[in-house]
């Protein structure tokens, strides 16, 4: 993974003591409220309900075992002893002191990380699939480009207040495991007709409370122009985008509001200036970067290994996790494996201290000292050996990481909501559990199959459920919480976003709900079906009936 | 004591700032200038605005864009000898500034309202005028003007931020040099990190 050299690690330590400074000056009453706010938010620090939330940048989801064994020293010496993996592969601590962030960023300087741009109305934190690297049907691995555009903008001062937040995705895969469709800027790595790698553009895509799509602003960019080509289209949106309302002021709102047509040819009249300009990428830049994410010293394994199929053979408790949580390798004799963050019955993505170092050591033993974080909040060994795949399971079983429900229902996605986020309309974590408790059966979880439940606590949507196959979004009804359902929504190269299913529902029946769903498509699935096919199939109808039958006949019986 | 920083010190302010007199009219200048002009082709300031601003009859004067524009003739004398400059709010479309006055040095400064701290627009502004329009002379950054968006606005090609009244110009000095190495090239200096410095491996 990249490391630091003097220069980048000369930035995070400049950046400790700018914020150090501007925390002294707003606890010493030179800044107002409103004056530090945007100041904090750039560094990631969210005022909460319970106290502040500090989110940590992870840059596009690679952890060293150094980093997270120092991300699980702070959550104890700062916080109550865990942290929140989210979906934009970043590390949320709940609880710490305000005070106490300078320091805190201070000791992840030495782990060269930070919390830089991690929040507020700027460029956050560029994301990829974490199989970078190491998925066969990889094309080209997005990491050296994601880290020179992280670098691009780190600090980008015409970029450092936009109208909103600003979220770019790349992916260099046949299947898109970034949802770059969904993001502000989705950038596709690919090898055009010369072989050259060529990046297709998508532009205006986001969740939140208007879900949309990205559009495809240019099929074909050469790579050197990735940086110039984002200031083009950061810039008319800078200048153009929406100010005078939050909620309609990310660039997907601009582009729907211009067409995509408009705002290419703005883009395109901007670019025309830029194009070529000095940030424009050399072949030697990229060649150093690379360098930092060259193949592992990976050693020539034949494809099986004689103890790995003994054991998945005459264990079925291993067998059932490898099945789910173990991941083709580019290598042969080598697998990805999935670590859950998912046990049922606690909160999606947290992840403990002691959690943290196991991983860590796990990482260091076993995975070339690298780890990743996925946007479905697991964290990720992305090089392990089939002989050492055993091992691996035990030791993250004996520590609550190996629950064998990748993919599966209970592997929900899941914001913080309502227990610690002020912006929430509802909790989304006890939803979240009463959901796992309700399935908590791994025959029948298997049974249903691959699906993505997805759950946020407002329309912010930081629990993507626009793109759970099922939705669940917490809504206020005369301020009491209510869940809005939606199915049919789907991240991957068919992304769509879910249709609603009805009325919204307590907190009480969610898990019935969701019970009902899932019995409907066992119901009515063929032999090759997953759930969101069927639901694509079918449509929103059956299940709309079968959920609100007894809704219906209850109302019935009242009224009769 | 002055509160404007012109390079890297607190300097004597030479420039009278002429302002446009209140309008009745409730004004949206947040929204982006493609809603606000292209969409709905409103104006933020009034006919009536523009004729009863205020000229003082000498000594150098910064006026609004608004004014320049339409009154222009009134000012040729005084542009010659170095004694006007113009102002721009954030929401003001810099074309049509280009579009009556081709060459922008001859104006010895361009200075930028930022009504708000958390309005980025005056980035974009700064770089267009530097880049795009060539223009040489001081580039000042007024209005909610805090330390810690100087080394941006230093960065976005801006010379010289007449810092918010109740705060301290002397101390916010200190933010201009916040970086000492910054990734990106940018108007202050084009070339990335990556040109500047060789980063072997
Ligand atoms: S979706 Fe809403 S409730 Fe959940 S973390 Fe985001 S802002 Fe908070």
């Amino acid at each position: 993974m990249y490391k630091y050299d003097e220069i980048d690690q000369q930035i995070v330590d400049e950046r400790v003591a700018q914020y150090r400074d501007q925390t002294r000056r707003y606890l010493a009453g030179e800044l107002s409220e409103d004056e530090f706010r945007p100041l904090r938010l750039q560094n990631g620090l969210y005022i909460q309900r319970q106290a502040p939330m500090l989110r940590i940048a992870v840059p596009y989801g690679m952890l060293s075992s150094k980093q997270l064994r120092k991300l699980g020293d702070i959550a104890s010496k700062y916080d109550k002893g865990y942290g929140h993996f989210s979906t934009r592969q970043n590390l949320q601590l709940n609880w710490p002191k305000l005070e106490d962030v300078p320091d805190i960023l201070a000791e992840l300087a030495t782990v060269e990380m930070h919390a830089i741009q991690t929040s507020g109305n700027c460029i956050r934190n560029i994301t990829t699939d974490q199989f970078a690297g190491t998925a066969p049907d990889e094309i080209v691995d997005p990491r050296a480009m994601a880290e020179i555009m992280r670098q691009w903008s780190t600090f980008h001062p015409e970029f450092a207040l936009l109208p909103r937040k600003f979220k770019i995705a790349v992916s260099g895969t046949q299947d898109d495991r970034a949802v770059v469709q969904m993001h502000d800027i989705g950038m596709e790595f690919y090898l055009d007709k010369n072989n050259k790698i060529a990046i297709k553009v998508w532009v205006g895509g986001g969740l939140g409370r208007t879900p949309i799509l990205g559009s495809v602003i240019r099929e074909h960019l050469e790579w050197q122009h990735a940086l110039t080509y984002c200031e083009a289209i950061v810039r008319v949106y800078n200048l153009h985008g929406r100010r005078d309302n939050a909620y309609k002021a990310r660039i997907k709102i601009l582009v729907k509001a211009l067409g995509i047509e408009e705002f290419k040819r703005q883009v395109e009249a901007e670019w025309a200036h830029l194009k070529d300009a000095p940030n424009t990428i050399t072949e030697t830049e990229l060649a150093r970067v690379s360098k930092h994410f060259d193949a592992m010293p990976y050693e020539a394994l034949p494809a099986h290994d004689a103890s790995f199929d003994t054991a998945i053979a005459s264990n079925l408790a291993f067998a059932a996790w490898a099945k789910r949580s173990l991941h083709a390798h580019k290598i042969s004799g080598y697998r990805a494996v999935t670590l859950s963050l998912k046990p049922h019955g606690s909160a999606p993505g947290d992840a403990t201290t002691e959690q943290m170092h196991v991983v860590a050591n796990l990482a260091e033993k076993y995975s070339f000292g690298e780890l990743r974080v996925s946007h479905e909040q697991n964290l990720i060994l992305a090089d392990v050996k089939l002989s050492d795949l055993f091992a691996v399971w035990e030791k993250a079983r004996a520590n609550g990481l190996a629950t064998p429900n990748i993919g599966l229902l209970t592997d929900i996605i899941c914001c913080p909501g309502g227990d610690f986020c002020s912006l929430a309309n509802a909790k989304s974590i006890p939803i979240a559990v009463a959901i796992q408790q309700q399935f908590d059966n791994l025959d029948y979880l298997h049974d249903i199959g691959d699906i993505e439940l997805n759950i946020s606590g407002c329309m912010n949507a930081c629990g993507h459920h626009h793109i759970g196959h099922i939705g669940i979004l917490g809504v206020d009804k005369d301020g009491s919480e209510w869940y809005q359902v939606t199915i049919g929504g789907s991240q991957g190269n068919q992304a769509s976003i879910g249709s609603v299913i009805g009325p919204s529902f307590s907190a009480e029946e969610m898990p019935n709900v969701v019970q009902k769903l899932i019995e409907v498509y066992i119901k009515e699935r063929t032999d090759e079906e997953r759930f969101i096919d069927t639901a694509r199939r079918l449509g929103v109808a059956p299940f709309k009936a079968h959920v609100y039958a007894d809704k219906n006949a209850a109302k019935d019986e009242v009224a009769a | 004591m002055s509160n404007l920083i012109i390079n890297n010190a607190v300097a004597n302010d030479e420039w009278t700032l002429v302002k446009l007199p209140a309008s009745q009219i409730a004004e949206r200048k947040q929204a982006g200038k493609v809603v606000l002009f292209k969409l709905t082709g409103e104006n933020t300031v009034t006919d009536e605005q523009i004729a009863g601003t205020v000229i003082p009859a000498t000594g150098k004067i910064i006026v609004p864009l608004s004014v320049f524009i339409t009154r222009k003739a009134e000012f040729q004398a005084r542009i010659a000898s170095n004694e006007i400059g113009v102002w721009i709010d954030t929401h003001e479309v810099l074309e049509s500034l280009i579009e009556n006055q081709a060459d922008l040095n001859v104006l010895p400064i361009i200075a930028v309202h930022v009504e708000r701290f958390a309005d980025g627009r005056i980035f974009s502004l700064g770089a267009l005028l530097r880049t795009r329009y060539d223009f040489k002379n001081e580039l000042r950054a007024f209005g909610d003007v805090l330390r810690d968006q100087l080394f941006f606005l230093k960065r976005s090609g801006f010379t010289s931020y007449l810092i918010r009244a109740d705060r301290s110009a002397e101390d916010a000095l200190a933010s201009l040099k916040d970086f000492t190495k910054p990734y990106q090239g940018a108007v202050d200096n084009p070339n990335p990190v990556f040109k500047r410095y060789n980063r072997a491996v």
